[in-house]
């Protein structure tokens, strides 16, 4: 193996790079942007003021010097509060946190509002039950969006999502995905290896995305009097399907969508899965652990693995398993190559988050539209698929888990109303629909 | 959302109190670090007959099976920095108290006890055992991601931690044992580095005796003390993973450091005043041999969280400084209660960028 860059090299190219976040610019993009002469504004709106979008809202600002942003959307105002109140510290980009209270809009229909108040691009960032709906409606009123992985909770929104992004095509409109991994540049460097055939042929992809639990919901004692079903599960929507689509739909998604770029966003034929739920669901309905196990037409397998316990081992890694060599990601700081080639990631790595609204601001300045709605669709629906066979405890098709009717989100959704939870699925019960 | 993501929790939180709200929260914790001295204190008397100053000794964490090993560093004096690289100069003499130092850097074994250790949300109901005051300091929200990034925790050094994380142990700690502990401060750290005689020279053929980095570290962290130590019983000084200090990063210079008055600074401390940068010590794993010298510095950086995909970042975790960790000192002196409140509460840690 080559040495690791020295630390200090390594400090050095970190530095710069967080300097980038505003000068991301002076590290590749943003010569794209600052070699023009550009002064008008592009007026971005979020919706979704947690941490992730704050976060997106900041990468916004950052990526191009005209970016304002105008326009947020939430269910509480203590969540836009928390997330202006972030961005304005960051006193490089904080002039340009436009955000008036007539803008700031609240509650279920938010999001149309900040469609309706001229903003250029959307930043979705909501729990991603929401994601179909909200996308729709962006590209209908010509918004760029940046969408926020994953893209639906069940395979009727991945179809509209689908639709949507072919309309999003048309209309020469951009649609970046927030799979980030595909905008890390290590990872690139390391599939672009086995693109080289630095493994021989794949045989095998083993993902692990064994982690603590996300957002564990409160004791149902700890519910407001007078709180709705809906507001409750909203609040806590990381335990219920219908909003985070499951563990594996949600977080470990990261993972089934490096299976997918390695298969080259080729669907499989068919996958079977386990799953269930170790300790109480507390009044949600997500299981805590999944394994999963994919075919690909050329007896490829990818076997994914997804936990949230605590007090467990934990490991989030990529194992690709060639007929030349393997490949290691996630078993110390940088992915490496073994076999008949031997190869380290020894370069600098960029911030992918940043990486990602880098590039699709700069799409909008050049006109060159970016889309990554089918792969983000796909993957998407690869996740969902693990879950259908391992709620069912059936062998799931791709044509089966494309043609689901399953239907999670509520057609009408009042903040107010009532909702029953459904149980948790049962395998050999439940059944696929 | 939400991906090699951190949380927050904490973070929005502390964002989301008022600065009424805050001073109540200093208030408490100020009472809590006094009931935390007043453990010491007691603790200290009731050992005062029986412990013989000056020597080293082992510490089991109780209510577990984890130990470390205190060693016994010497009162002295030194002559503090080099000629080597700019931000070492000028060499300044600088004398310290006595203490005792961890001989090996703060492996996963000893921090996940405090990283996991917020039982409210234990889901099966069990109870750990109860101790308000331990309970009371503040805890890192339980990371989403893998934090050792496949290097290994039995044994390995704890990582990517931010310097009031490391603090926040150290308070924990002291809870826990009874036994005053904080970061060392940047003299604190160099002194018991030199152990008097100093390392081998950089470069050397020993090196690699004592510590793990570039040439022989294989791209990752090592287990710790399994390089010789020092004369003073300290390993992996030098190499394996940089270690925090106290001390904001800052030139030695009069006003900042009292170097240059006549005679020795004692036990110098340069507080922070800002969240970065502060001062890492002693070269990692990913480092050559111009960093593995007592004498070189590094200044913490805020794109030590790049990869914190959430807003605002983390107070807790430095996702990329995967060659970062720390040990502690506990002084042979008890400082008094809004002492240790500084020192537990040096880092200044905030979400800004």
């Amino acid at each position: 193996m080559k040495d690791q860059p020295t630390n200090s090299e390594r400090r050095d190219f970190l530095k710069t790079a967080s300097g980038a976040v505003g000068a991301a610019v002076a590290t590749g993009f943003p010569a794209i942007i600052s070699g023009q002469t550009v002064t008008n504004a592009i007026k971005v709106g979020l919706v979704g003021c947690g941490g992730r979008g704050s976060g997106a809202a900041s990468q916004a600002l950052a990526a191009d010097d005209y970016t304002e942003l105008t326009a947020v959307a939430d269910v509480d105002q203590s969540q836009v509060d928390n997330c202006l109140r972030s961005l304005k510290r960051i006193s490089k980009t904080a002039g340009r946190v436009k955000v008036e209270t007539a803008t700031q809009f609240l509650g279920l229909d938010a999001f149309q509002k900040v469609i309706d108040s001229k903003v250029d691009v959307v930043l979705l960032a909501t729990p991603p039950g929401f994601r179909p709906l909200h996308l729709g409606a962006c590209i209908a009123n010509n918004k760029h969006v940046f969408c926020e992985k994953p893209v639906s909770t069940d395979a009727v929104g991945v179809r509209a999502v689908m639709a949507v992004a072919d309309v999003a095509k048309q209309k020469n409109l951009s649609l970046v995905a927030g799979f980030c991994w595909r905008y890390n540049n290590m990872i690139q460097d390391t599939f672009q290896q086995m693109e080289s055939g630095a493994i021989g042929r794949l045989v095998a992809y083993y993902a692990t995305y064994y982690t603590s639990p996300v957002k564990p919901i409160p004791p149902a004692s700890t519910r407001p009097a007078g709180m709705s079903d809906v507001e409750w599960q909203i609040r806590n929507w990381y335990n219920f399907v219908w909003l985070c689509g499951d563990s594996l739909v949600e977080q470990a998604i990261h993972s089934v969508d490096k299976i997918a770029w390695a298969m080259h966003d080729e669907p499989p034929v068919s996958c079977v899965g386990v799953g269930g739920r170790t300790i109480p669901a507390e009044g949600g309905n997500i299981y805590d652990h999944f394994e999963v196990n994919y075919i690909y037409p050329n007896g490829v397998r990818a076997f994914m693995g997804n936990r949230q316990s605590v007090g467990c081992y934990n490991e989030n890694s990529d194992y690709l398993l060639g007929t030349d060599g393997t490949c290691t990601i996630g078993r110390g700081p940088t992915p490496r190559i073994e076999g008949k080639t031997n190869w380290a990631f020894t370069g600098q790595q960029y911030n992918m988050y940043q990486r990602e609204h880098d590039l699709l601001f700069a799409s909008i300045r050049k006109g060159q539209p970016m889309n990554d709605g089918k792969r983000m669709a796909t993957s998407t629906l690869l996740a969902l698929m693990g879950r259908m066979a391992a709620y069912t405890g059936q062998q799931v098709t791709w044509d089966q888990a494309m043609n689901s009717q399953e239907k999670l989100f509520p057609d009408h959704l009042d903040w107010n109303g009532t909702l029953e939870v459904k149980p948790r699925a049962q395998p050999g019960i439940t059944k696929l629909v | 959302m939400l991906v090699a993501g951190l949380l927050l929790a904490a973070g929005l939180l502390l964002a989301a109190a008022g600065a009424q709200e805050s001073g109540a929260q200093e208030a408490e914790e100020r009472a809590n670090v006094r009931r935390i001295y007043d453990r010491i204190a007691q603790a200290d008397r009731s050992q005062a007959r029986t412990r013989k100053p000056a020597a080293a000794y082992k510490v089991t964490i109780p209510n577990t099976t984890v130990s470390y090993d205190m060693a016994s560093i010497p009162a002295g004096e030194f002559t503090m920095g080099s000629t080597a690289k700019k931000d070492e100069q000028p060499p300044h003499k600088v004398r310290l108290d006595a203490f005792w130092m961890q001989a090996r850097e703060v492996t996963w074994d000893e921090y996940r006890l405090f990283m996991f250790a917020s039982m409210s949300d234990k889901p099966d109901g069990g109870t750990a055992r109860k101790d308000e005051t331990v309970d009371a300091v503040s805890h890192p929200t339980r990371p989403y991601v893998e934090m050792s990034f496949g290097m290994g925790i039995d044994g390995f050094p704890a990582i990517s931690m931010t310097q009031h994380a490391a603090n926040k142990y150290a308070e924990w700690l002291s809870a826990k044992t009874g036994e005053f502990y904080r970061l060392p401060t940047e003299a604190e750290w160099e002194y018991a580095c030199r152990a008097g005689a100093g390392p081998p020279p950089a470069g050397s053929p020993q090196l690699g005796d004592y510590a793990w980095y570039a040439a022989n570290s294989k791209g990752k962290y090592q287990k710790v003390a399994t390089r010789k130590p020092n004369a003073w019983g300290l390993y992996d000084m030098l190499g394996n993973v940089m270690e925090w200090t106290l001390d904001q990063y800052a030139p030695y210079l009069p006003g900042n450091q009292p170097g240059n008055q006549p005679g020795a600074a004692v036990n110098p401390w340069v507080k922070a005043t800002t969240p970065y940068p502060n001062a890492v010590r002693g070269g990692s794993w990913n480092d050559g041999p111009e960093m593995l010298r007592c004498s070189a510095r590094v200044a913490s950086d805020a794109s030590w969280k790049q990869q914190d995909p959430q807003l605002p970042k983390s107070i807790w975790y430095l996702t990329d400084a995967q060659w970062l960790g720390f040990r502690l000192v506990r002084p042979a002196k008890i400082p008094s209660p809004p002492e240790m409140y500084r020192y537990w509460n040096s880092g200044l840690e905030h979400e800004e960028q």
